[in-house]
């Protein structure tokens, strides 16, 4: 990265500037023309003298000169304008190039920084760096080299006339400039020491909301947020401080410059008035001379400000370019894009004499050496916690870069092979493994995302747009790869088509335990109909089926369909009356009661005053029952209608309203009264409250309400229908069609069963898969448990089949029991190809072929299992400590 | 069955039969009431214990582990209607001591731990009940040790 902003600009835009600066000095002449021409119009042409007899040809009066001269003002207005907006076009251009440029260039440094550097920066700082910090720059950028060369030139044009006018004023109206020039950088000096304080003050403030997000649990747990306030108000004062003080000294700075551009119009008035008075100098040339020097104002200030702004920006560059170029970066030809891959490697891994020291000068590993056969290998690396089998791992992943020594693999140096071949080739999964904010599918094949697989399929307007996008890019010196082409390496993956490719994601879950728990993912989650129809038909099939199989292993009692002309006791009284699952907010099924258009149609079948008095005999029940509770008590939250809190209020509105008629109540009072009866459940609150004769007039409501409901409400919900998928509802639901009965001992998972074998006798097992395969983990795989990451982390290291393999106590999470099953399974998985694993648990290493002890920061053993498997060597040692 | 019919029965119980029935409503709203099928197991013998079941209709078969019996199980106990099952691993804490099946189609009051204390402690009458009916028990099983002893019936 270049050490300067200049050097940055010149080198990656020196031929965009020279475009500016040409462009920008084509159209002084005519500025030139512009200021000119009022002296003319008023000397000649309104004054009458010098007048010429014809222009171009044509004879001319004093009024069409006039006329004329106008006309050409006009144009050179235009003209002006013109050039104005084609030169700021241009520098926008090319400061957005610019600055996209650097963010990639700083982006792209981050990927190589070394990963101790981490340690020390962190992403509270790293991230105002690229967004906000940087955003100036490209403002800057466009302004570089034309804006000084425009306003400068602008400004000696309008000098220069006014010289030309008369040298005197001319010499007056700049007579001030030394002065300013002098001044004006002296206090500008002290502005930018400051500015480089505010920029690290406010990185550091970044960092400390940066931190407080990821320990946010730490913060609530042990109070500690008022300490977190108090430190948050320190830095904020600090940066007050800085800012108050920057301001203070920018407007003192205007402040001066403003006095001292109004001092020269002084100048002008005493002694150009003098002058027109004593007759040396015309009267419309002082008019147009005060007419320059107003238009002279503005190009100094705008160079003043030029100044102020390059200061800011040179000192900017300079502050995030050293923060960028950590020692031990990843050298750049290592990730380039078109670096060589290879299809195996073959041979030893051979490492001799490594040696990693820590940045206090300990040395956590030391003079490590081995040789291995990669092929088929089965290492176990054991050892006791923080004494180098992590370390040892990082370095054979070529993660850390070793402090001294050697690795070779398949007689290359680890050292110097591109990414493109060791994060392929080889693979590593650490203990805290991360997992990407996107589907767990898209997680898996994190593994094989290395570079576009072939070109997209682009039409018309797309292609145009595509190549302008990829034109735009290249200029900018960005990535040229298109996102929307194919990015997963099937070839890798060992698989030659899509479906080939669910596959064998199928059985990597089986094969890290995870194809469970994406099962219950898939049965949760929603399938669209217009992408997959095939699929929402066999779900079709299988909701028939259930209800068959149901009948035939009677439980049939479990389920209660849906049915549009019966009223399901198992479900609430808002999901009988809507029948239907509502897609977004519109239809809140808790606040069914506040909907007008939901109390229209109960108004409408009579069903409102009902409601209330059903509501109100819910109340009663409920202040019966819980009045003489305390409101701590649980049961509140768990089984009451009315919050502890509401309680007393409802006591109050039930003596108000006494044995009043619900018509006769208060509008607010009935709709509280309303919303009670919404929530009741038949067959779980047993209230009896909804008898047969309610039932049927809300089954007769929830007909008026289909039928009757406004298009744009139509779209809110998806209705129960038995021959239609439910866009709305997940798999499961979709395939059940109706709710669990209420008390019946384990419902839910004796009719989870039925469904399961009805949907994998419907052979649609993997279709489930799939959908789950769509579950959004969330940010950094938070909707995730811990042991389910780990499992994504090693399943996605499977699926490209690695010629090395290295596991550093990578399922630490998971049970005892699924870590014995994971790990033979893995070890059959990996087969003919490499594996090493360091293991928080040493009697694991029984079923590896070779195993290694590592114990501060040497290797202190090595040898089959059985060779070390006998009283006194380090490993049965750590086994009995275990 | 309505939550009034749930009340009555409970009334009917001698465990809750000095209990007001706008206590005896509460227990029945805060309590699950759970439908079993003919053979369907209530709780298995060393399950973790998480609450007791009162029989409101049905017949309940209580059996505990003897590897040596043809089923694995021998039964100790049919309860009926009125009974109450399962309080021993929640009042003590252990795992559940026996087995429990039902017999025919059974309802029960599935009544969780927290709330069997919240009974405990705010109704004595309840507590004095659980403890008369844990000494009938008590009593009979010392009967029986004491016919198994002397070898001889009472």
């Amino acid at each position: 990265m270049e050490p300067t902003l200049l050097r940055f600009i010149l080198r990656h835009s020196l031929r965009q500037q020279i475009g500016v600066v040409v462009l920008t000095l084509v159209s002084f002449p005519f500025l030139y023309y512009s200021l000119d021409l009022p002296k003319t119009i008023i000397n000649q042409a309104i004054g009458g003298k010098n007048l010429p007899a014809a222009v171009f040809g044509f004879p001319v009066d004093q009024v069409s000169y006039l006329m004329f001269l106008s006309g050409v003002f006009l144009i050179l207005v235009f003209v002006n304008g013109g050039f104005k907006y084609a030169i700021n076009v241009v520098k926008g251009r090319l400061g957005e190039r610019m600055l996209r440029r650097f963010r990639y260039e700083l982006y792209t440094r981050i990927l190589r920084f070394p990963l101790f550097h981490f340690r020390r920066v962190s992403q509270g700082e790293l991230i105002p760096m690229i967004t906000a910090e940087v955003e100036p720059l490209g403002g800057y950028i466009g302004d570089a080299i034309a804006q000084p060369i425009f306003q400068g030139g602008t400004l000696l044009t309008i000098v220069a006339f006014m010289f030309i006018q008369d040298p005197i004023l001319g010499a007056a109206a700049v007579s001030l400039y030394p002065i300013q020039g002098y001044i004006i950088p002296r206090l500008q000096r002290r502005v930018n020491r400051l500015g480089k304080e505010r920029v690290k003050a406010v990185r550091k403030l970044a960092e400390q909301i940066g931190e407080s997000v990821s320990g946010v649990q730490e913060i609530r747990a042990h109070d500690g947020a008022r300490w977190q306030l108090a430190r948050f108000t320190h830095q904020l004062g600090l940066i007050y401080d800085i800012r108050y003080e920057i301001f203070r000294r920018k407007f003192f700075v205007k402040f001066l410059n403003n006095f001292i551009n109004q001092l020269t119009p002084f100048f002008f008035y005493s002694i150009g008035g003098y002058l027109v008075i004593q007759g040396s100098l015309s009267f419309g040339a002082l008019v147009a001379v005060l007419a320059a020097y107003k238009d002279l104002a503005s190009p100094w200030k705008e160079l003043l400000d030029y100044y102020q702004q390059k200061e800011d920006n040179r000192i900017k560059y300079e502050q995030i370019a050293e923060q960028f170029q950590p020692e031990g970066m990843l050298d750049e030809s290592l990730m380039a894009p078109d670096a060589e891959t290879l299809d195996r490697i073959e041979g030893d891994l051979h490492a001799s004499g490594l040696t990693l020291v820590e940045e206090d000068g300990k040395a956590v590993l030391e003079s490590v050496s081995l040789q291995l056969p990669i092929a088929g290998l089965k290492l176990a690396v054991v050892g006791p916690e923080g004494q180098g089998k992590d370390q040892l791992a990082l370095l054979l992943a070529r993660l850390v870069p070793p402090s001294g020594g050697q690795i070779q693999i398949g007689g290359r140096d680890l050292l110097a092979l591109p990414t493109s071949v060791v994060g392929r080739r080889l693979a590593y999964v650490g203990p805290s493994a991360y997992v990407f904010s996107s589907s767990l599918r898209d997680n898996l094949l994190f593994g094989v995302t290395h570079g576009p697989v072939g070109q997209p399929v682009d039409e018309g307007e797309d292609a145009a747009l595509a190549a302008t996008r990829r034109r735009e890019a290249e200029l900018a010196g960005n990535s040229p790869d298109d996102l929307r082409a194919d990015w997963v390496d099937k070839r890798e993956a060992g698989v030659a088509d899509a479906a080939g490719l669910l596959d064998r994601l199928c059985r990597l879950l089986e094969r890290v335990d995870l194809e469970a728990d994406v099962y219950q993912l898939g049965l949760r989650g929603a399938v669209d109909p217009r992408r997959r129809p095939d699929v929402a038909e066999s779900l079709l099939a299988a909701r028939r089926s259930l209800r068959e199989r149901l009948a035939s292993a009677d439980l049939a009692h479990l389920v209660e369909p849906f049915d549009r002309g019966a009223y399901n006791t198992n479900a609430t009284v808002a999901e009988n009356l809507v029948f239907g699952t509502p897609f977004g907010t519109a239809f809140d099924l808790d606040r069914l009661a506040e909907h007008p258009y939901v109390v229209s149609v109960l108004d409408a079948t009579g069903l409102s005053d009902t409601l209330i008095d059903t509501g109100r005999k819910v109340a009663e029940t409920m202040v019966e029952l819980f009045a003489d509770l305390p409101p701590d008590n649980p049961f509140f939250d768990q089984f009451s209608f009315i919050s502890a809190d509401d309680l007393p209020e409802f006591q109050a509105l039930l003596a108000r309203v006494g044995r009043e008629t619900p018509s006769a109540m208060k509008p607010e009072d009935r709709q509280r009264l309303m919303s009670l009866p919404f929530k009741l459940i038949n067959a779980r609150h047993r209230l009896g409250l909804v008898d047969e004769d309610l039932q049927r007039r809300i089954v007769e409501a929830r007909g008026a309400f289909a039928s009757g409901l406004p298009a744009d409400l139509g779209r809110e919900i998806e209705f129960f229908d038995s021959e239609r998928y439910n866009v709305a509802a997940s798999l499961q639901d979709n395939v059940l069609f109706g709710k669990l009965a209420y008390g019946q001992a384990q419902a839910a998972s004796r009719v989870g069963l039925v469904v399961t074998e009805v949907l994998d006798k419907l052979g649609l097992r993997p279709v489930v898969l799939e959908v789950g395969l769509d579950f959004a983990v969330g940010i950094g795989g938070s909707r995730l448990t811990q042991a389910q990451r780990q499992k994504l982390a090693v399943a996605r290291a499977l699926l490209r089949r690695p010629d090395l393999l290295i596991l550093n106590q990578a399922i630490g999470a998971l049970d005892g029991a699924a870590q014995g099953r994971v790990l033979t399974q893995v070890l059959e998985e990996t087969g003919g190809r490499g594996l090493i694993w360091v293991l928080s648990r040493p009697q694991w290493a029984k079923q590896f072929e070779r195993v290694i002890v590592v114990k501060g920061g040497r290797i202190v053993e090595q040898g089959s299992y059985a060779e070390l498997d006998r009283p006194g060597t380090a490993l049965t040692e750590l086994i009995k400590q275990d | 069955m309505s939550l009034a019919e749930e009340v009555a029965l409970l009334k009917s119980i001698p465990l809750f039969a000095k209990i007001e029935p706008s206590k005896l409503k509460l227990l029945a709203f805060t309590s699950e009431r759970l439908a079993f099928d003919p053979d369907q197991e209530l709780f298995r013998q060393g399950d973790p214990g998480d609450a007791a079941y009162l029989v409101i209709d049905g017949e309940v078969s209580i059996s505990i582990d003897a590897p040596a019996a043809p089923t694995g199980r021998i039964e100790v106990a049919k309860l009926g209607r009125g009974a109450i099952v399962g309080e021993i691993a929640i009042l003590c804490d252990v795992p559940r001591t026996a087995t429990v099946i039902a017999r025919g189609k059974t309802v029960t009051l599935r009544i969780s731990k927290e709330l069997f204390f919240r009974l405990i402690t705010e109704f004595p009458q309840i507590a004095v009940e659980v403890m008369r009916e844990l000494a009938h028990r008590l009593e009979k099983t010392n009967l029986q040790l004491r016919e198994a002893r002397t070898g001889k019936p009472h």
